[in-house]
């Protein structure tokens, strides 16, 4: 079982370095390099080469890729285009917004999801059922944007509860953050819920046609123990997978609902890269990204793997 | 005596698609006193195992109780409340299931599923519970018992398990037991076993069952009353000596009928005339095979060592041994889905590539191989029609109007309607499954059919119906047959040529009717021994008598050096057996048999 596990971790390293080489193929690909978007439009051949010579970017691509990769790892970015702080100080801000975020809507939407699924797979075809099937699918069909927008609408300015903005100056307390924040979360949460519902409910499902379920009705268990105690364990892989992925979305998949709400997270961070053609923020972004992803995945694979009993316990 | 449970004019339906009912028992009535033990017999189909589970006051999935009582100790347990039902389930009331292995929980540890039962009801405490399991582990002879309970169910093997479940049903010391087929998916030898143990515990703990099963000769060692049902309904009940030795409803008769005469010496091999010097249509030279391969190539777990078969041209090779002897790798291996290690394959004598990969169109279309699974053998999204003409066109270039007739004329000759071609595969029975599993390997024109267990998971008269289409496709064909199967009897009507395969070696081959008559090779008379016989009392006759008790139980053991079948043969020789490979004796042409023993002590 190690083996399986550290074959997959493995794995997982090989991934991160694939999509360094990808990520720093892309931004050599695209037209015009660091130094031209630098100088702008007055560049002339001279100061641009110039600039070159001083930035390495005269040198072949696979010594800059390994600069970029030394520097990586180092954690020193260098100095945004924009505004002229350091690159890794502005992510080190964003990321714990970010994660912050993605902590919360976590928090929340785990623990909501995973029961309402349970609860729903519990008597499949009732009334419960019914109604969460029906209102998840609707919501799975809505985009994020929309959701958001729909918030805002009602609880900001028909209601004026809640601030339509998030934009956090720094200084805030833990209440006013969280009060700032309750708009995204709420979009959020709404959004991966409904994903994690339906794909419990359906795991759970899958498993209750199983012999052994009949078996366990058939000995008498009640209900909720079926549920819990036979079903859940054989139906744990799946649903951690499905986590995984929405964790993942919460880290990379967020801009839009960042950019409605103003909120300085990392993926907005990104978008304004895009914006300023600042190569080496959004190289970085995309590097936190992938990482993110594969690593939760990788989480999840294990999880599985650790849940079933035949590779924990071989014969 | 008053009955313990007492069936009054039961009734269950199938709702279908359109709303309306479909009556699936109709109006049966029986009863079960204390400690007696009922058999409910028939077809798949016959609704024995929804009889049996009313009950539990369960129905499956799409059915539902319609009329009747089910009276247990004098209350009716299909109209009492939800919460009542629960508690008779496991308590008063306990279920075996047929198959042990689907049954238990993978994800759970064999003691907390075996007492779960008894400590959620609340009559034993979990000390007690844990308690009680270790001592019915003893009963039931199961390995270790100190430390089954905390293993989990794939580490135990299926003949275990299925005594596990007897295990779990026991614990709770309930009034009534179900038993749905505990033993139809075992090895004779096993089911031996587990019939033993079953039958010893339930008159220890003195609680009534009933016994489902389409086995005749297993019922005669179990029940005390005996009822024969068809299509939902009672053909005829009575006590057990009475069924069996004097049925009176001609449906009963059909069943005694269709149980497999025990395995004697067949009538006498017709062809095989000498002067047919032709290569044998397929061969296996000095074959070694096995699985798990290592990076260094060499098979971590060697499964076949140094088989030699050989099928000649229009013969049934007829190959049977206990699970896990190789049979179905064997088979495997001639199909190129397995590629040996060592020897040769060799078609028409021509020598065959060891893997699929490698062989050509025209050597893949000689030799097909059907499955023991028909239902998962049979794509469930394409029709029988498509199923059938895809190696119609693929090895022979059929199209259009002539692969029509064609799936046609192959589905006429597996005996289906030629209306079957538009047919999905879940609209068929098991019985008709099977048979479009055996028009498709036809399809390809093949010489060879390897045939895996085919009948295995079939009813007694369906598997004969299939058995018998078989005999006349190969007089109409000539087409050679390999035909694996762990039940004796079938492949003694069946083959010309016998092969006993023991963990991975051929111990024993040649003329069925040589084979089937001393001398034997030990592991063949424990097989030929382990086949119940149509008589009550043959249980407690052969575990009494027989020479090899000692040996039954073991599993089979893949071992390098010596006899495989010494550490459970009765006339193992010290020293010898257990070292040295046996030598091949021949007591006529053609017959040979691998032991240390002279012919005469065999």
């Amino acid at each position: 079982m190690w083996q399986l596990a550290f074959r997959r971790i493995a794995i997982g390293f090989l991934l991160v370095w694939v999509v360094s080489v990808l990520i720093f193929a892309i931004t050599q690909i695209l037209p015009g390099d660091a130094a031209e978007i630098r100088l702008g439009q007055d560049a002339t051949p001279e100061s641009l080469a110039a600039l070159r010579r001083e930035m390495g970017l005269d040198r072949p691509a696979y010594v800059q890729y390994l600069v970029w990769l030394e520097r990586l790892l180092s954690g020193n970015l260098g100095v945004s285009v924009a505004g002229g702080a350091t690159i890794t100080s502005l992510i080190e801000h964003r990321i714990g917004n970010t994660l912050f975020m993605a902590g919360m809507v976590s928090a929340i939407a785990i623990p909501i999801s995973v029961t309402i699924g349970l609860l729903a797979a519990m008597f499949p075809g009732g009334l419960i059922d019914r109604i969460v099937t029906a209102a998840t699918l609707g919501l799975v069909a809505v985009p994020d944007f929309l959701v958001a927008i729909l918030l805002i609408l009602i609880l900001s300015v028909q209601l004026n509860w809640l601030p339509a903005v998030s934009y956090l100056s720094g200084t805030e307390s833990f209440w006013q953050t969280l009060r700032a924040m309750a708009l995204p979360i709420a979009t959020l949460v709404t959004v991966v819920a409904a994903q994690m519902i339906r794909m419990t409910r359906a795991g759970v499902l899958n498993v209750m046609n199983s012999p052994y379920i009949e078996m366990a009705i058939l000995k008498g268990v009640p209900r909720r123990r079926i549920i819990l105690r036979h079903a859940l364990p054989n139906a744990i892989g799946p649903i951690v997978n499905i986590i995984a992925l929405n964790l993942a979305y919460l880290v990379s998949g967020v801009v839009v609902v960042e950019t409605i709400f103003a909120y300085p997270g990392l993926a907005k961070l990104m978008v304004d890269g895009v914006q300023s053609r600042d190569m080496a923020v959004v190289q970085a972004c995309g590097m936190i990204f992938c990482t993110t992803y594969i690593v939760l995945i990788l989480v999840a694979d294990i999880a599985a793997i650790l849940s079933n009993p035949r590779l924990r316990h071989p014969k | 005596m008053t009955a313990l449970l007492e069936v009054r004019d039961l009734w269950v339906s199938a709702r279908k698609d359109d709303g309306s009912d479909q009556p699936i028992v109709k109006g049966v009535s029986f009863e079960v006193k204390p400690s007696e033990v009922v058999a409910l017999i028939g077809e798949s189909g016959s609704g024995k195992t929804t009889i049996a589970l009313s009950a539990l006051a369960f129905t499956k999935p799409g059915l539902e109780f319609t009329g009747g009582e089910v009276t247990l100790q004098g209350t009716d347990v299909l109209t009492m409340p939800r919460q009542e039902q629960r508690k008779l389930r496991g308590r008063r009331v306990a279920y075996l299931a047929q198959s042990a292995a689907a049954t238990f929980n993978p994800a759970l540890k064999i003691g907390e599923q075996v007492t779960e039962s008894s400590v959620l009801h609340g009559i034993l405490s979990q000390e007690e519970a844990d308690r009680r399991a270790e001592s019915l582990y003893r009963a039931l002879e199961l390995p270790d018992p100190e430390r089954l309970g905390r293993r989990y169910p794939h580490q135990v093997s299926g003949g275990q398990l299925q005594r596990l479940m007897a295990a779990m049903a026991l614990c709770g010391k309930p009034n009534l037991l179900v038993l749905d087929e505990p033993t139809t998916a075992l090895d004779v030898t096993t089911q031996i076993e587990v019939l033993k143990a079953i039958k010893e515990v339930i008159r220890e703990e003195g609680s009534a069952a009933i016994y489902v099963t389409h086995d005749l000769a297993v019922v005669a060692q179990i029940a005390d009353h005996i009822v024969v049902l068809y299509n939902g309904a009672i053909q005829e009940q009575g006590p057990a000596d009475q069924i069996i030795n004097r049925p009176t409803h001609p449906y009963t008769r059909r069943l005694m009928a269709a149980v497999r005469p025990p395995p004697a010496a067949g009538e006498d091999a017709e062809t095989d005339e000498p002067g047919q010097q032709r290569p044998p249509a397929l061969e296996a030279k000095s074959i070694s095979a096995g699985y798990r391969i290592a990076s260094s190539g060499k098979p971590l777990a060697l499964v076949l060592r140094d088989v030699n078969v050989a099928v000649k041209r229009g013969q049934v090779v007829g190959m049977i041994g206990e699970s896990g002897c190789g049979k179905s790798t064997l088979a495997r291996v001639f199909a190129g889905l397995l590629p040996a290690m060592g020897g040769e394959i060799a078609l028409d004598g021509q020598a065959l590539a060891p893997s699929l990969k490698d062989r050509s169109r025209d050597e893949l279309r000689k030799v097909q191989i059907i499955f023991q699974m028909a239902d998962t053998a049979l794509n469930p999204r394409q029709r029988v029609g498509d199923i059938v003409g895809r190696p119609a066109q693929f090895y022979l270039g059929l199209k259009g109007e002539a692969k029509r007739k064609r799936v046609a004329e192959l589905l006429q000759m597996v005996e289906l309607p030629a209306a079957f071609a538009y047919r999905y595969p879940q609209e068929l029975s098991g019985g008709q499954k099977q048979r479009v599993n055996l028009a498709r390997a036809l399809a390809a024109d093949p010489d060879v059919l390897l045939c895996d267990e085919v009948t295995s998971a079939l009813d007694t008269i369906v598997g004969a119906n299939v058995i018998e289409l078989l005999k006349s496709l190969r007089r109409d064909l000539n087409v050679s047959f390999v035909f694996i199967s762990h039940d004796l009897s079938t492949v003694a009507s069946f083959a010309d040529e016998i092969v006993v395969l023991y963990a991975g070696r051929v111990v024993e081959q040649g003329p069925v009717n040589q084979v089937l008559s001393p001398p034997y090779h030990p592991y063949t008379r424990l097989l030929i021994t382990s086949v119940p016989e149509l008589r009550v009392g043959w249980l407690e006759d052969s575990m009494t008598t027989r020479e090899a008790a000692a040996g039954i139980a073991r599993a089979v053991e893949i071992s390098a050096i010596g006899c495989p079948f010494s550490r459970r043969c009765p006339l193992s020789i010290e020293g010898t057996c257990d070292s040295e490979l046996p030598p091949i004796r021949t007591p006529s042409p053609g017959h040979q048999i691998a032991c240390h023993r002279s012919l005469g002590e065999i």
